[in-house]
């Protein structure tokens, strides 16, 4: 069924006022000089106060990233990045003498999380959720640290752990996304500012959601997150990440490198929710996000699962993999990815079987609105060592309007003939006889297209942890509003 | 509650409702009959805002207020109910919880405080049981791979949930066999009461051996052509269309 007329205006009506974390914070802060050079490498590690070791590694990384090209398969439409154009290094000036509780920490910077509703003072925290909190360049509070410890569990930011678990950093840093992997990996490696680092001992179950909320303050900055999670044999966790950036009309650039070990019966569950600023209406602003996502099932009988909730972001050129070594090893993606208006998203994952018996899910769901263009790309690649390999893949895209694209690359190489491996795929126009069949019921448009949505992204969503399941559904929801007629 | 004059509405360039006039009292129920194409279902559509037909011509009071200008939700908010003859899918949304979101939104709309997921539970236990619903089909996705059957007592759920001024069931008896036909007129009857009407629209007289209603009118080429008591109903079962609307 074709949309109304009423359907495309409205689409067009919908603009970047909807943006709720759109605010920009006035948080007085220290900046790298603009540019990337070595020096701004220097800088960055001196900031950290990093050792020796680190600022060799982050040199090596940038000398390669000036001999590799920028990678060129998506399907994404935006002008050349002048890497020159951005700061690299940008933190709040209250924490250069590092607070040593969160009574100490800025109330400006409070009162930003507490807007965006991440409260990070301790006694409001949500029960069950430890959170780091990172804004700009550096990490501003990291909660539950104290209890997790005394299992042995390591939660802090990334540059902390350079400081104080050397050994890990030094043996798992890079080990799943080779600084030589592409450009972003290596760009990523040579300025990456902070992050998330998690360590979960042997035999340790996680039990509370460990979080990582992400914001982008200041203006003309790059945000390279790097986060490392390493799950020893036998053990669990859990981790989501969320993102939020102020309305600004230039693009922000935002290019994270995220490992993920796990070893022996090891299971890690990574979840993301992120709704960086999208750009207005014209397609002005917003934020290009390159992300390289990466796990290895390095054990056997070990399991990621990859769950993301993407509605934000200009430009979102990511694909969450999975290396499974270990036999028996299990990856799964489940994702949602919503763009509106003029934005742009390539996604999708890979699933690389090298053991025996790995299985891997790949559940999909792609929703175009506006002028937008959403790609799923995906790769499924079974070694000859894989025997008994198996993939299930399944690739729903949903349209609204007449002007907006969805596009479903799927790559398939196998080199085992024993494998199994399935693919659907379906695309589909949201209905009109739905939308009036739930607005006589007395539904709002907004309220209907919210509900069937929902219902499309379902599989995906019951994937989130309960805590972040119910917001997601919500955004998912505001990101269409005014979409339908 | 409803009164209807000279309404014409047409789809396109193609006129299908010419001068339709219809007066239902609280308390009433009235059939609607008619062969295909003479606008039955235009005529339910048309009342409850659907947005391919346009109305030309003509007025529609319900409850003492412009019907025509209100848009779909604010009509069903304010009593206005259409069981539908191809009730939708919803992949994904479990039924009980589309109705929760119905009941809620009419509420909200009413400013009456939300039915919290006990309260609901039960009004859904005893409104299910009366309608021979059992509990797994409410935890189904919405219509997915239900029987014509199940999709109609469905849409008597959601009636007798949403306790309308005003339904309007089209051909509501089309694909049912004989015992879903009688649990659902059963279903309207229990619905029926003194404040609330009905508009029943069907082909066949069989319906309303089941619903008795109060007036029949006879639908043919977008006009009303007869309007009569139940026996105009059991007149044209036994005569057929062609004969009645000439008449």
């Amino acid at each position: 069924m074709v949309a109304s007329e009423q359907t495309i205006k409205q689409v067009n009506k919908l603009g970047s006022s909807d943006y709720k974390y759109g605010f920009s914070s006035d948080i007085e802060s220290i900046q790298a000089p603009k540019g990337l050079n070595e020096e701004v490498v220097r800088f960055i590690s001196k900031q950290k106060n990093e050792p020796e070791w680190m600022l060799e590694w982050r040199l090596k990384a940038f000398s390669v990233f000036n001999k590799l090209k920028k990678p060129d398969w998506a399907k994404l439409n935006f002008p050349e990045i002048d890497f020159q154009d951005y700061y690299y290094y940008s933190a709040p000036k209250s924490m250069k003498d590092k607070p040593k509780s969160l009574d100490e920490i800025d109330p400006e910077i409070l009162k930003t999380y507490e807007k965006l509703g991440i409260p990070i003072q301790e006694q409001k925290i949500l029960s069950g959720v430890a959170v780091d909190v990172v804004l700009d360049s550096v990490s501003i509070a990291t909660t539950y640290k104290k209890q997790l410890s005394e299992l042995g569990i390591i939660f802090c930011p990334i540059s902390e752990a350079i400081q104080e678990h050397p050994d890990l950093i030094k043996k798992y840093l890079g080990s799943v996304i080779p600084v030589s992997d592409h450009s972003f990996a290596a760009l990523n490696s040579a300025v990456f500012t902070d992050g998330s680092f998690v360590y979960i001992p042997e035999n340790v179950r996680c039990p509370v959601e460990l979080s990582t909320y992400f914001r982008i303050n200041a203006i003309n900055t790059g945000q390279f997150e790097r986060t490392l999670i390493i799950a020893n044999k036998n053990s669990y966790v859990s981790y989501l990440e969320g993102c939020t950036a102020p309305m600004r009309d230039e693009n922000q650039l935002h290019a994270a490198n995220v490992e993920l070990i796990a070893l022996d019966n090891a299971e890690i569950k990574y979840s993301t929710v992120q709704n960086w600023y999208p750009g207005d209406k014209e397609g002005k602003g917003g934020i290009y996000n390159f992300v390289t996502k990466r796990g290895a099932c390095r054990g056997v009988n070990s399991k990621i699962s990859w769950t993301q909730v993407e509605t934000g972001s200009a430009i979102t050129w990511k694909y969450p993999s999975c290396i499974l070594q270990g036999d028996n090893s299990k990856g799964e993606f489940y994702s949602v990815a919503i763009t509106n208006n003029f934005q742009q998203a390539d996604t999708g994952t890979k699933m690389i079987h090298i053991g025996k018996n790995t299985s891997s899910k790949i559940i999909s769901k792609g929703i175009s609105a506006g002028n937008a263009s959403n790609t799923y790309r995906g790769l499924v690649k079974i070694q000859p060592s894989a025997t008994n390999a198996r993939n299930f893949t399944q690739c729903d895209s949903l349209l609204i309007g007449n002007e907006c694209g969805a596009h479903t690359v799927p790559y398939i190489e196998s080199s085992n003939s024993g494998a199994q491996v399935e693919h659907e795929a379906t695309t589909s126009k949201i209905n009109e006889d739905q939308l009036f069949y739930c607005q006589q019921r007395g539904l709002s448009n907004d309220e209907a297209i919210g509900l069937i949505v929902n219902g499309f992204c379902k599989e995906v969503l019951q994937h989130l942890p309960m805590e972040f399941a119910v917001e997601a559904q919500k955004l998912v929801s505001i990101n269409l509003e005014g979409s339908v007629g | 509650m409803l009164n209807i004059n000279n309404l014409k509405a047409s789809i396109g360039d193609k006129d299908i409702l010419k001068g339709v006039s219809l007066s239902i009292n609280k308390g009433e129920v009235h059939a609607l009959m008619g062969p295909n194409g003479s606008g039955k279902s235009t005529l339910a559509y048309v009342l409850s805002g659907k947005d391919k037909y346009e109305v030309n011509e003509g007025t529609v009071d319900f409850k003492g207020k412009n019907l025509l200008n209100m848009n779909v939700e604010e009509r069903a908010n304010n009593g206005l109910f259409l069981a539908f003859q191809y009730p939708m899918e919803i992949p994904g949304v479990q039924t009980s919880f589309f109705l929760r979101t119905a009941i809620n939104a009419k509420r909200k709309f009413n400013n009456l405080p939300e039915l919290d997921a006990l309260e609901f539970a039960k009004l859904l236990k005893l409104k299910a049981q009366e309608l021979n619903i059992n509990s797994d089909m409410l935890k189904r996705d919405l219509n997915v791979d239900y029987s014509g059957g199940e999709k109609k007592k469905q849409e008597i759920l959601q009636l007798s949930m949403l306790n309308p001024d005003l339904a309007i069931l089209d051909e509501t008896d089309s694909g049912l066999d004989i015992d879903a036909l009688r649990i659902v007129s059963e279903g309207v009857n229990k619905a029926r009461n003194k404040e609330n009407s009905f508009l029943v629209i069907t082909h066949y007289q069989r319906l309303l051996n089941y619903i008795k209603p109060d007036f029949v009118h006879i639908i043919a080429d977008g006009k009303i052509v007869k309007s009569g008591d139940y026996s105009l109903a059991l007149e044209l079962e036994d005569q057929g269309y062609e004969k009645m609307a000439k008449a």
